[in-house]
């Protein structure tokens, strides 16, 4: 079971890898940090079947950071938007040396 | 002060006298330094904005200033000469501070002759000086015959050359910085003298010599002084690094620095070994730098720069002497040594020899008597080379008074030259000797004043020079005949031809010394005036707080003989005690002179001895006879026909350009000096090295750096993601597979 479970999680992790780096719309690689934060949490929720309740305590804490960040970055995606009218991350570099 | 250990001295028979008050000594001329010291930070007058000389600056060297070129006087022509605004104070405090340093060692020299015969010194502990583990230096004074010699010396003619100093400098703004100076000089002086050990001796070493620096550039407002000042200086060290290279090999080699230690333990050196040998020429090496042999003689004719009293003084008198007294000092370390005794004496010889032929070509008053002193000096060390250091501290005393005197005999000259000049407003020389002439009309004092000094330093008997001059010669001809240095060998050449090379050299110098004395004389006071007639008017003898030291050093060369009256002249004439000096100096160095005499008091048959004071009288009296004949028609021609003579050919003017040794020492050591300081440490080092690549190097790293990190931030959210990735699975890869 606890095979099965990582599994799939290291897959769900991947996938949020794989879009970071290949996508340039904000909003989805947004989306798919969410999906490493979750694949994550499975992790957790899984190995607490091993050792202890701690691991699902974590995943309660982890959620409420990733609501907060969400709330945050939402807003700083929005933010950008109405200033350049864009969320295309290539055309966003103002932190260039 | 009174620090030192009740022990210490508890059983000498001079404790409890005014010996105890020898720590004085040193401190009554640092309290005139303190006091004048304080008064130069004044100015020397304060200055309206309209006057034209304000802009000198109040330690511009203004009105009296003899030395100096005169193209600096244009300002002060036609003002009334500047006082500085505490010169009476000065006056006072810088003459009076030397007296009562004089009373008292005169009083402690009493004290000496009461307490009978001393066989040890009188050693003073004050503090500990340098405790650093086994290492522990004391600051401690000795007073022994050899050391309250020197003292009497030094506090009194150095209060004849104070009170000199009065009238000679009394109208210079610099006046209180001058006493200042001086005074700081004979304190150190004194603690040359004084110094139980190296380390303290060496204090007293340093320390005139930055005095000396300080007053040869006493009128630094001309480059040339300045010049002067530093050459000395730089001259000097070479000999000090020689002076430190023996203190250490003594510390090492035989773990005592104080005087006492080192002769104690000097026994255990192998009489003529490498070890004592080496310490000994180091030794010599520092006293070539301080007392002006070849080779670091030349910084003492430059010297002559500085006022004419501090020639006299430091240049002549005293501190020059400074490496006599040390040799005489370490007798019992050169008494071991016979090759490092021939060679100071050999030095001694060539450098008098050398020196003597120099002076027979100068025509600055001051550069003929500052090639005399290297001279005489020379024979100084000829006198402690051989083993006579009673003889060379009796050369010593007796140099003192009548250099000393014709020191200041020619400043009473330039001092009456300058003022005719400056009266009418004349720029010439004041101290070339081809623009004076017939001076014996307008100075008479200082005229007579003068031929004695001469006779004396000419070695015309009865007169001082001609009993310690005579006493060297005779001893380096005794020697050559039987003693240590005989047996050895200097280079291959046995000792006693060196010894008689040195006997015959310094013969050539005692008739070339009265040569070049005799046409000092002839140019300077003889014939008729080569000035103008409004210069003429002008001439008269200088104030008698000039000419009253000249009279005292004057009776002092006359009869400075009568310190160590030889046998064979007691024997024809009974007018003095025989050899006082050497009694007084035997609980000193009459071991040492023993040990290099084979154990017996060696002396010449009264035959022989004769006839070595007759070809020395001759050798005297026939230069001074020479000298009248062949230069007696020109000292008497014109200004005009002087200058004619002046343009030599061949040897003569080999001689006026002083064998070219400035020029050689230029060409050999300064030149490359300057040039790899110039090109290489300059231009490479400093400029390519330090300031282009470690300044400006690593400026342009951290600008390289810095670039390539600008370059890293491309500002894409991407690139970044894409590093963290791969920085995470080389930091997983690493902790799989590492």
């Amino acid at each position: 079971m606890i095979n099965e479970a990582l599994f799939f999680s290291a897959v769900l992790f991947t996938i949020g890898v794989v879009g970071v780096l290949t996508r340039r719309n904000a909003i989805i690689i947004f989306m798919c940090v969410e999906l490493m934060l979750n694949a994550v949490n499975l992790t957790f929720v899984a190995f607490s079947k091993l050792y202890g309740a701690a691991g699902q305590i974590f995943v309660i804490f982890v959620m409420t950071v990733a609501a907060a960040e969400a709330a945050v970055g939402l807003a700083i995606i929005i933010s950008i938007f109405r200033h350049r009218e864009t969320v295309n991350l290539e055309n966003i570099n103002l932190l260039k040396g | 002060m009174l620090l030192q250990h009740a022990a210490a001295g508890a059983a000498h028979p001079l404790s409890g006298t005014a010996a105890e008050w020898l720590w004085l000594l040193p401190v009554l001329p640092l309290a005139g330094f303190v006091v004048n010291g304080l008064l130069s930070l004044v100015p020397a007058y304060h200055a309206g904005p309209a006057d034209p000389s304000a802009t000198h600056g109040g330690d511009h060297a203004e009105g009296m200033h003899a030395d100096q070129h005169p193209e600096d006087e244009h300002a002060e022509a036609g003002h009334p000469p500047i006082l500085h605004r505490f010169a009476s104070i000065a006056s006072i405090v810088g003459p009076l501070v030397l007296a009562l340093s004089f009373a008292l060692a005169v009083s402690i020299f009493v004290a000496m002759l009461g307490a009978g015969e001393i066989h040890t010194p009188f050693i003073q502990r004050y503090f500990s000086w340098m405790p650093a583990g086994e290492l522990n230096i004391e600051w401690a004074y000795q007073l022994d015959q050899l050391s309250i010699v020197m003292v009497l010396i030094i506090t009194g003619v150095g209060t004849l050359i104070h009170v000199f100093s009065i009238g000679y400098m009394r109208e210079d703004p610099g006046y209180p910085r001058y006493f200042a100076y001086l005074n700081l000089f004979v304190s150190f002086m004194l603690v040359l003298v004084l110094g139980a050990s190296y380390p303290v001796m060496f204090i007293g070493w340093e320390g005139v010599g930055l005095c000396s620096y300080l007053l040869i550039g006493f009128w630094f407002s001309a480059k040339a002084n300045a010049d002067a000042g530093k050459k000395a200086f730089i001259v000097n060290r070479i000999g000090d690094f020689g002076f430190l290279v023996a203190i250490f090999l003594m510390y090492a080699n035989l773990g005592a620095l104080d005087f006492a230690g080192v002769a104690e333990r000097s026994a255990q050196l192998a009489a003529g070994g490498t070890l004592v040998t080496a310490i000994c020429l180091f030794l010599f090496l520092g006293c070539t730098g301080k007392s002006a042999q070849i080779p670091l003689y030349t910084w003492l004719p430059d010297a002559m720069a500085g006022p004419t009293p501090v020639s006299a003084l430091i240049h002549a008198a005293t501190m020059v002497t400074a490496g006599v007294y040390l040799v005489a000092r370490s007798s019992f370390l050169f008494s071991l040594a016979p090759v490092a005794s021939l060679t100071v004496a050999l030095v001694g010889a060539v450098t008098a020899l050398f020196a003597a032929t120099i002076g027979l070509k100068q025509w600055d008053i001051k550069k003929v008597l500052a090639y005399s002193t290297v001279s005489q000096l020379g024979y100084m060390f000829i006198a402690v080379g051989v083993g006579a250091y009673v003889a060379g501290v009796f050369h010593l005393a007796t140099h003192a008074f009548f250099k000393a005197l014709l020191f200041l005999g020619s400043g009473s000259v330039i001092y009456v030259m300058h003022k005719a000049y400056h009266h009418t407003h004349r720029h010439d020389d004041a101290q070339d000797m081809r623009n004076m002439g017939g001076l014996r009309r307008h100075m008479p004092v200082t005229f007579v004043l003068m031929w004695v000094a001469t006779l004396a330093i000419a070695g015309i008997p009865v007169f001082a020079g001609f009993f310690s001059k005579d006493e060297i010669l005779g001893a380096a001809f005794a020697r050559a005949h039987e003693s240590t240095l005989a047996d050895a060998s200097l280079l291959g050449i046995p000792g006693s031809i060196v010894l008689y090379a040195v006997y015959a050299m310094g013969l050539i110098a005692a008739l070339l010394t009265a040569i070049y004395m005799t046409r000092m004389m002839l140019y300077t006071f003889h014939g008729d005036n080569r000035t103008g007639e409004a210069e003429r008017s002008q001439m008269s003898e200088a104030p008698w707080v000039m000419t009253g030291p000249l009279i005292v050093l004057a009776v002092l060369s006359a009869f400075g003989g009568w310190l160590n009256l030889p046998e064979f002249f007691t024997d024809v004439l009974p007018l003095g005690k025989t050899a006082s000096l050497d009694h007084w100096l035997e609980p000193v160095v009459g071991e040492a002179t023993l040990r290099i005499t084979h154990g017996s008091a060696a002396h010449l048959s009264a035959n022989t001895e004769y006839v070595l004071v007759g070809l020395a009288v001759a050798a005297a009296a026939s230069g001074i006879l020479i000298a009248f004949t062949m230069l007696k028609p020109a000292a008497q021609g014109t200004k005009e026909q002087a200058e004619v003579r002046g343009t030599d050919t061949g040897i003569e003017r080999v001689l006026a350009n002083k064998y070219y040794v400035d020029e050689a020492y230029d060409a050999a050591v300064v030149n490359p000096i300057v040039q790899v300081s110039r090109k290489l440490l300059w231009r490479g080092v400093d400029v390519g090295l330090i300031d282009g690549l470690f300044v400006n190097g690593s400026a342009w790293v951290a600008r390289g750096l810095g670039l390539a990190g600008s370059w890293v931030q491309s500002g894409q959210v991407g690139t970044y993601a894409w590093a963290i990735v791969v920085g995470v699975l080389a930091v997983l890869g690493a902790f799989t597979f590492g």
